[in-house]
């Protein structure tokens, strides 16, 4: 473990150059289906970020403890259990939020953007790097989120955060709210984010 | 540090460690949400009770009626709201299977004379931004004040009196219905 990360670069690279969504591909369940209107991909990342963090914490903390051949179910409890917590969570106190989110709460366990990031990243790296790479991801995935989510609520039902800003009776594109409109907003917008950033970066 | 070899003893320790752990927490996280998870319920009962009734000072909560119907699996509840010991009204839970994905859980809330004062929509997982619109006012106003005795609840293309929601028929016609069935139970019940 004596490597020195540059946590600058570590946490940029959850946002652009290995955005979990628009480049590496990650977690498509909730990216699809949650994504109907901006408010819900928004709250659908930071229940992601929440859990992505906690689980990166306790993964980089009890690395040396798992035994390596079991390290994936041991992973997979730690995941789990954080992610009942939030769904108990958002039950309680943000209820409007929980009924949105329904049946994606508990999909979050498989959400291979935190398995991924618990077997590739935080078992193998120190305690504040891995924090750090979870927030990096975590915010790349919000972002991906709610301009996806953005995208389709323009789209398809003429509002952004549910601020209509066409007339009641407007004919929108209907498509994009329902679920082959996640995957063309998800193709083009991937187009559309290489494009930029393999401009702006490279 | 080393990391721990796999051997046998080593991994049933590890896991067994973890999963008690994990269940230990979630039962604490458990008990400290119970009492805001019933309440959050509960008070999204009361407002939709408050939307659907005239005002009203008793505690209709406390004086549910559970109504066993074969039209729908749970029994229907039935709120009645008093104002000075008088009867006011009441707020029926209507559902309906029908819904373009499945249950459509409404509250009805009828006035003594039987006419629809207003209606809350409880449960739903209608498409986003399509059966989502029953929870407008531009659907739901077609409602207020009308009596389901002489105002026909399916929608205009199955010859009834409803606007239905562009795009969304079915939504509408499980809606109708729904509403149809809270009326059936309020007057069988009144």
């Amino acid at each position: 473990m004596t490597k020195n990360i540059d946590q600058k670069q570590n946490f940029l690279k959850g946002i652009i150059k290995e955005n979990p969504v628009f480049i590496m591909l990650l977690g498509m369940c909730p990216t699809l289906g949650v994504t109907s209107s901006a408010f819900n991909g928004l709250g659908m990342g930071v229940a992601t970020l929440f859990v992505l963090l906690m689980s990166n914490i306790v993964v980089s903390l009890i690395k040396t403890q798992i035994p390596s051949k079991v390290r994936i179910p041991a992973f997979i409890i730690i995941i789990a259990s954080f992610v009942t917590i939030v769904e108990m969570v958002l039950e309680a106190f943000i209820p409007f939020l929980y009924e949105q989110l329904g049946i994606f709460i508990p999909l979050i366990v498989v959400n291979c953007l935190i398995l991924g990031r618990a077997e590739s990243f935080a078992s193998k790296n120190n305690l504040w790097s891995s924090i750090v790479d979870a927030l990096g991801m975590g915010i790349g995935f919000i972002i991906a989120l709610t301009v996806l989510g953005a995208t389709r609520e323009i789209l398809g039902s003429g509002s952004i955060f549910e601020m209509k800003f066409v007339s009641e009776d407007a004919n929108t594109f209907i498509l994009f709210i329902l679920p082959p409109g996640a995957f063309i907003a998800l193709a083009y917008l991937s187009v559309l984010f290489n494009k930029i950033s393999i401009k702006t970066f490279s | 540090m080393r990391k721990k070899e796999s051997t046998f003893i080593n991994m049933v320790l590890s896991l067994m460690v973890i999963t008690i752990v994990a269940g230990f927490s979630l039962g604490f996280v458990n008990d400290l949400t119970k009492g805001p998870k019933a309440k959050a319920k509960l008070e999204r009962k009361i407002s939709a009770l408050k939307l659907v009734l005239p005002e009203f000072d008793n505690n209709p909560v406390a004086e549910k009626k559970l109504i066993k119907s074969d039209k729908v699996k749970d029994s229907i509840e039935i709120y009645t709201a008093l104002l000075n010991n008088e009867f006011v009204g009441s707020a029926v839970v209507g559902s309906s299977n029908k819904g373009f994905s499945g249950l459509i859980k409404i509250m009805v809330g009828f006035n003594p004379d039987g006419q629809i004062q207003n209606i809350a929509v409880l449960e739903q997982k209608e498409t986003p931004g399509l059966g989502t619109k029953m929870k407008d006012e531009k659907f739901l106003k077609q409602f207020r004040g009308k009596d389901p005795s002489s105002f026909n609840l399916k929608v205009t293309k199955d010859g009834g009196e409803v606007d239905a929601i562009t795009g969304s028929t079915i939504t509408s016609r499980a809606f109708g219905e729904a509403t149809q069935l809270a009326y059936d139970e309020f007057i069988k019940n009144k």
